[in-house]
């Protein structure tokens, strides 16, 4: 099975505390990494082919540093990686992201496309979109996959737990939910290991592709006003934990 | 606005929390539309969900097909795409349906997408402006829509106040027949319903939970001692699950468990909407966290800004040496 994974490079919210400043994201001391979800979607992937046989390629829309995230994954065990970057790229919305994404899958012979559920700063659109534009079967938060043949059995994780199990028909697009597996872990051996590999680059005239003007524009971040909010408590660790004796009994918190 | 659609979520006969929430919504974000309900499965418990709709709206478009029975968004949205009228404005749950169906209806309808939306104000001409957040709550966002060629607008749960104040007396259109036909590639088989645990935190009174604050695995049984010598029941956010340190029955949000504790003790839990959206019943919250910005402390009674690594075992020793 040829698969290939979308992945994005995002602040990374476990690393960073968030914060906003002048309508912006403080950026200076951001760590990045790959989107939580696109690790479940790559590790899934592999596994398939470790199973069906076929290969793996990871693509990503961004700029030169997006690199980074893609030889992490194939650090991981994608055999072939993709940037596609333009300046014509930069302030794409969902749609233009997804109209270049597939763009690069009508270039290659794909049998499954990934990605994850949802990016960290996006909206968990752009799968079902690539699928639209492609004409292919979607499927979203899906947290199992099994090859059957020309067609897949997939699950979808729905609320309260609740899997809902469907047929899917080859080619299509499955957004990945976390928990479908446990990525591997990449170590920096692994990562030299393909620090000197060659990208392929392709630009928004290799993919003869021009995003629509984004319809959906973010005009600024910004704190909410704090609302009601909570009493917060301080003094020192001893003093914090005696406070939260007296108030867990009050309320009938100790049993 | 003339051309503002809500899909109605339903089942078992009656209308899901979020119908009336999209009723409010649509009043809110589009004043002057009279929204048209769209309610699509089959037989009886439709016609049940029709009649209950049109209490509020005016007018709901019935499609009744024997493959509608379970809402597969795969047919919902060439069915869709199939009836709305051109620049058609059409809001959804920001459900696992809603995530489903919305994005390529948006590609289908040639329409604008514009997802969970936490709030809003009155559209302006062609231009929606809406707030939506990021990185799970930490960030919030304005953003504007542009609606010239309608748009696809996904509401979260508990948003916006579900409206059932005007009594419509609707009229329901059986529109079943433009549904006929459809076939879709990716075909519904079951449902297989959450595994249940050795602990069942529904019931549970006081809660002790956990988030990836806790860093390591090893950490968990400082937690457990907590919980242990509170008498409390040990619960956890999503991340917890997904790296197997606890059993998923112990997850408490969206995609887990819904619990109504009388106390919720939150330990480094960033506070999103999932894991939010799972405890009812306003609870006494008490919030441990190390960043004094996390949304945890929006909904919490109390907050503590503190490493929990440190202030666990404090409590722990704290609670024992009073009994
Ligand atoms: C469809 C869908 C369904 C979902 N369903 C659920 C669900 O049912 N339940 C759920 O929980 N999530 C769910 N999620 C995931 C959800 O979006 C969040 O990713 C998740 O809730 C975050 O969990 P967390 O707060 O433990 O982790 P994080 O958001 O990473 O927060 C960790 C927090 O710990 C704090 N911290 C770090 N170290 C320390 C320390 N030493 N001491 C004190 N504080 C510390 C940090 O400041 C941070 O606030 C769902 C997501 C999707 C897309
Ligand atoms: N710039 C991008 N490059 C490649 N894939 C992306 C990009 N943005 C989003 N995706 C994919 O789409 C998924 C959902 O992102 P989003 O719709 O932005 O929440 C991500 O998990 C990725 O798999």
């Amino acid at each position: 099975m040829e698969i290939l994974v979308c992945v994005k490079r995002v602040p990374d919210a476990a690393e960073n505390e968030i914060a906003v400043e002048g309508g912006a994201l403080r950026g200076d001391d951001l760590v990045y990494s790959v989107n939580e979800w696109d690790n479940y979607a790559v590790e899934e992937a592999i596994q398939i082919v470790e199973r069906e046989g076929g290969s793996v390629t990871v693509v990503t829309v961004g700029d030169g540093e997006s690199e980074e995230v893609l030889r992490r994954e194939m650090a991981m065990g994608a055999n072939q990686g993709l940037l596609l970057s333009d300046p014509a790229f930069a302030g794409a919305d969902g749609l233009g992201l997804a109209t270049v994404l597939a763009a690069a899958v009508r270039r290659g012979a794909y049998d499954l496309v990934l990605t994850g559920a949802q990016a960290d700063d996006g909206a968990a659109q752009v799968g079902g979109m690539l699928a639209a534009i492609l004409d292919w079967p979607f499927a979203s938060l899906v947290n199992s996959i099994e090859a059957q043949g020309g067609l897949l059995r997939v699950g979808r994780e729905i609320e309260g737990g609740a899997q809902e199990v469907s047929e899917i028909d080859l080619p299509c697009v499955l957004s990945i939910q976390t928990g479908i597996n446990e990525p591997r872990y990449v170590g920096l051996r692994g990562i030299r290991k393909v620090a000197s590999v060659e990208l392929p680059v392709l630009d928004a005239a290799a993919l003869g592709v021009a995003p629509a003007p984004a319809r959906v524009r973010r005009i600024d971040y910004f704190v909410p006003p704090a609302g009601a909010g909570a009493d917060m408590l301080t003094g020192s660790t001893a003093e914090l934990a005696g406070q939260l004796v007296e108030l867990l009994k009050a309320k009938g918190g100790l049993k | 606005m003339d051309n503002v659609f809500a899909y109605l979520a339903h089942a078992g006969g009656k209308l899901d929390d979020s119908a009336l929430e999209l009723l409010g919504a649509a009043r809110t974000l589009f004043p002057g539309a009279a929204p048209v309900a769209l309610a699509a499965g089959s037989g009886a418990s439709l016609d049940a969900a029709c009649q209950e709709a049109a209490a509020s709206f005016a007018e709901v478009w019935k499609f009744d097909q024997e493959v509608l029975a379970y809402p597969n968004a795969e047919l919902l949205r060439p069915l869709l795409a199939r009836v709305l009228p051109p620049g058609a404005i059409v809001l959804l749950p920001h459900s696992t349906l809603g995530m489903d169906l919305g994005p390529g209806l948006s590609v289908k309808l040639g329409a604008a997408y514009l997802p969970d939306v936490v709030d809003g104000s009155a559209a302006a001409g062609m231009t929606l402006e809406a707030v939506r957040q990021e990185f799970s709550g930490q960030a919030s966002a304005h953003v504007t829509c542009d609606l010239s060629a309608g748009a696809v607008v996904t509401l979260r749960s508990g948003a916006f106040k579900a409206d059932a104040s005007r009594s419509a007396a609707g009229r329901i259109v059986d529109r079943s027949p433009d549904a006929a036909g459809l076939a879709a590639r990716r075909r519904f088989v079951k449902l297989v319903q959450a595994e249940a645990g050795d602990i069942d935190i529904t019931r549970e009174e006081v809660l002790v939970s956990v988030g990836r604050g806790i860093g390591d695995k090893e950490n968990i049984a400082l937690v457990e001692e907590l919980a242990g010598a509170m008498g409390a029941a040990l619960c956890c956010s999503r991340p917890i699950v997904d790296a197997k340190w606890l059993e998923k029955p112990r997850q408490v949000g969206t995609s887990g468990q819904t619990v109504k504790p009388r106390v919720y003790l939150a330990l480094g839990i960033s506070g999103s909407f999932q894991h939010l959206g799972g405890i009812k019943g306003s609870p006494f919250l008490v919030a441990v966290n190390k960043n004094p910005k996390a949304p945890i402390f929006q909904a919490a009674s109390v907050g503590v800004v503190a490493d929990l690594l440190e202030l666990v075992p404090a409590l722990t020793e704290a609670i024992r040496k009073g009994r």
